[in-house]
């Protein structure tokens, strides 16, 4: 580890400092400044539900944007090549337009304030209670393990010991959402997306220079200039090598990336995780709630132009990256393409963008968090009908207790990073049952109560077994983790959809009174709202922006499947 | 409408975060012109080292220029298109906690 950590480690000067604390300054000072506008508890958990498209829009993506998704998805370019594009423009867009096309309307026009609540009005408590503390949970638990990598990171980059890194961020994240709620996460994640676009376009441009520009890369990867174990002639393709029974780097094959990643794996993540979610529901009315994914869509396509293509020009920079021996993860090719390339200047603002992605990605584990806890379990079950203040002092100090449970899980999965692995693994599979309880619950208006429970529970534990008992014990043989995760993905969704028709047909569905405006076909008396003045103007049609987006996907395969 | 719709419409009336927080145009704009100007700088007195590392591109230099046009294209944006006035208050407001108009209401200045 020591000599990985003097490997990496930058020549930072004052002034890559003095930015990286002007950022610091400005992160609370917008907390700060950001907390006057919390009245209520509702401008607490969703910003009074009062923001802008474009605002809640780049915090969507800003969102999932987090340190470890920026570093992983390079980590993945050098490692997959081009099958990465899938996590973007499969795996990703027909999600996101779903979300805003199709379920929007039910989530932001029942006014629930959380993915779980809206399990509460639909089906009942059973599911409601059981989703809530998983997902609060597991929150929790990503953002320790979040911290951690942090930690990892700036202890090569910049020699911080861990602790520090970890108390540091830790609380600044703590104070800016203590202050100001949903509305400084939500600003700080706006900030954070264009920092950390200043910090990777230059180094993709840099770096293209250095590897001779595309035709430079190609001919590295794929053709020539290739060097032994790097690329290889499948490397920039994204379909070639997936046929069914044909072997490749990512141990999937397309029908396996179409359903288990393009459909429910994705589908899980985009529309029913309450940290993305979360930012379109505080859009200021049902048009933005929709265009708020659809607006994310378009930045989603193209980051992977300064992810996964830093990915690929680290691999031929270090072509030892990721091999036995070498001291160099995958997961460092952006910080050596950070150290190789990029003088003190730019360098602050990498590492200043890198450590934004980190703050943010934790901000929105833990703003998520804070809204689940205080309205779905605590006020739902614990303390039930207090005055207002009453939740918003509870939403403040969880948020507390939540940083501070975080910072715990970051010094645990210092010392077992393994079970961290694991954790985040088993958490993973619970967003497809979910995504599969959601989609027949809005769409089948006779689904029952005790189907949408025992669906989530079997979908989860089916998994689950797939996953480490089928898979882990070799039982099926899958080639690879990413491969036996699509797998695991398509049997949770068969399962938690069978057991539910199954649940449904032998109980009592609710009266269809009790579902106005959760299911499909059916409007809540009184909710309709008139427009806002200019939301008819064609660039804020969701169709147009929707088709759009997944038009432009499919175009951006092209380029990498002929 | 069901009691927790009534309890949400409730909040959105005597919610402030319209009427109170700032615009992020304003924070997008100051950060992006202070981090351009310091890294133009660090651009125009480049040294040869930081040249060489950087394949020969003045890369601090481009980038401060792109980063202080994003700062300006944001403060150029609010100025042209302020922030809208808050809706006016409400007689719901007059039952709560903080009477009268706000002495530190964010106005809508340029």
């Amino acid at each position: 580890m020591q000599q990985l950590a003097e490997e990496l480690r930058l020549s930072i000067n004052w002034l890559d400092y003095s930015i990286l604390a002007i950022y610091f300054v400005v992160v609370l000072g917008i907390g700060y400044a950001a907390r006057r506008s919390v009245r209520t508890s509702l401008d607490f958990f969703l910003s009074g539900r009062s923001l802008p498209a474009w605002v809640t829009g780049l915090a969507f993506v800003a969102a999932n944007l987090g340190a470890t998704e920026i570093l992983g998805m390079a980590a993945n370019g050098a490692q997959y090549g081009a099958y990465t594009v899938h996590w973007y423009w499969i795996g990703a867009i027909p999600a996101m337009v779903f979300l805003g096309l199709v379920m929007m309307p039910f989530y932001y026009g029942s006014k629930v304030r959380s993915v779980p609540e809206f399990l509460l009005h639909r089906f009942g408590p059973s599911s409601h209670l059981l989703s809530s503390l998983i997902f609060a949970v597991s929150s929790v638990l990503i953002a320790g393990v979040n911290l951690y990598a942090m930690a990892i990171v700036l202890e090569a980059l910049l020699g911080w010991p861990q602790w520090v890194a970890i108390v540091v961020a830790g609380f600044f994240v703590l104070g800016y959402i203590t202050l100001g709620g949903l509305s400084s996460a939500i600003y700080n994640e706006v900030l954070q997306f264009f920092v950390i676009l200043a910090a990777l376009i230059p180094l993709t441009v840099v770096g293209l220079k250095r590897v001779g520009g595309w035709d430079g890369l190609t001919d590295s990867l794929t053709g020539e200039g290739r060097k032994e174990g790097t690329g290889g002639e499948d490397f920039l393709s994204a379909w070639d090598g997936t046929g069914i029974g044909e072997a490749n780097a990512l141990g999937a094959n397309w029908l396996t990336i179409v359903l288990g990643l393009g459909f429910v794996l994705s589908f899980g993540y985009w529309t029913t995780n309450f940290a993305e979610v979360q930012r379109a529901l505080s859009a200021k009315n049902l048009s933005a709630a929709k265009r708020t994914p659809l607006i994310a869509a378009f930045p989603k396509i193209l980051i992977p132009m300064v992810v996964i293509v830093p990915g690929l020009i680290a691999l031929v920079m270090e072509p030892t990256l990721g091999k036995e021996g070498s001291g160099l993860e995958y997961n460092d090719a952006i910080p050596v393409l950070m150290r190789d390339l990029l003088p003190n200047g730019v360098l602050g603002i990498a590492v200043t963008g890198l450590l934004a992605a980190f703050m943010a990605g934790m901000a929105a584990n833990v703003s998520s968090f804070n809204t689940v806890f205080t309205n779905d379990i605590w006020g739902a079950y614990v303390k039930k009908d207090r005055p207002d203040a009453y939740y918003l002092a509870t939403g403040r100090w969880i948020t507390a207790i939540g940083v501070v449970l975080g910072m715990g899980t970051a010094f645990i999965a210092a010392s077992f990073s393994n079970i961290m692995n694991y954790l985040q693994t088993l958490f993973s599979f619970f967003n497809v049952p979910l995504f599969c309880v959601f989609i027949i619950g809005m769409f089948w208006k006779r689904s029952t109560g005790p189907a949408g429970f025992w669906g989530l529970l079997s979908g989860t534990v089916a998994a689950m077994l797939n996953y480490f008992w089928l898979y882990k014990q070799h039982v099926i043989d899958i080639p690879s983790d990413q491969g036996a995760n699509f797998v695991s993905a398509i049997v949770a969704f068969v399962v938690g959809a069978v057991v539910m028709v199954a649940v449904t047909l032998v109980t009592r569905p609710k009266p269809v009174e009790q579902l106005a405006g959760l299911v499909y076909g059916t409007r809540s008396p009184g909710m309709s709202e008139p427009p806002a003045e200019g939301d008819d103007a064609w660039y804020r049609k969701p169709a147009l922006l929707g088709w759009g987006a997944v038009i432009l996907a499919a175009l951006c395969y092209l380029p990498f499947s002929l | 409408m069901s009691d927790y719709q009534h309890e949400v419409d409730e909040l959105e009336r005597t919610s402030a975060t319209a009427a109170r927080l700032f615009d992020v145009r304003r924070i997008i704009g100051g950060l992006f012109v202070v981090y351009g100007v310091l890294v133009t700088i660090a651009g125009l007195t480049a040294s040869d080292a930081d040249l060489e590392k950087a394949e020969n591109i003045n890369i601090n230099l481009w980038t401060g220029l792109g980063m202080l046009a994003l700062g300006v294209f944001f403060l150029g944006w609010l100025y042209l298109r302020p922030t809208p006035p808050p809706p006016p208050a409400e007689p719901a407001q007059a039952a709560d906690t903080t009477p009268g108009p706000d002495p530190d209401r964010d106005t809508p200045t340029p």
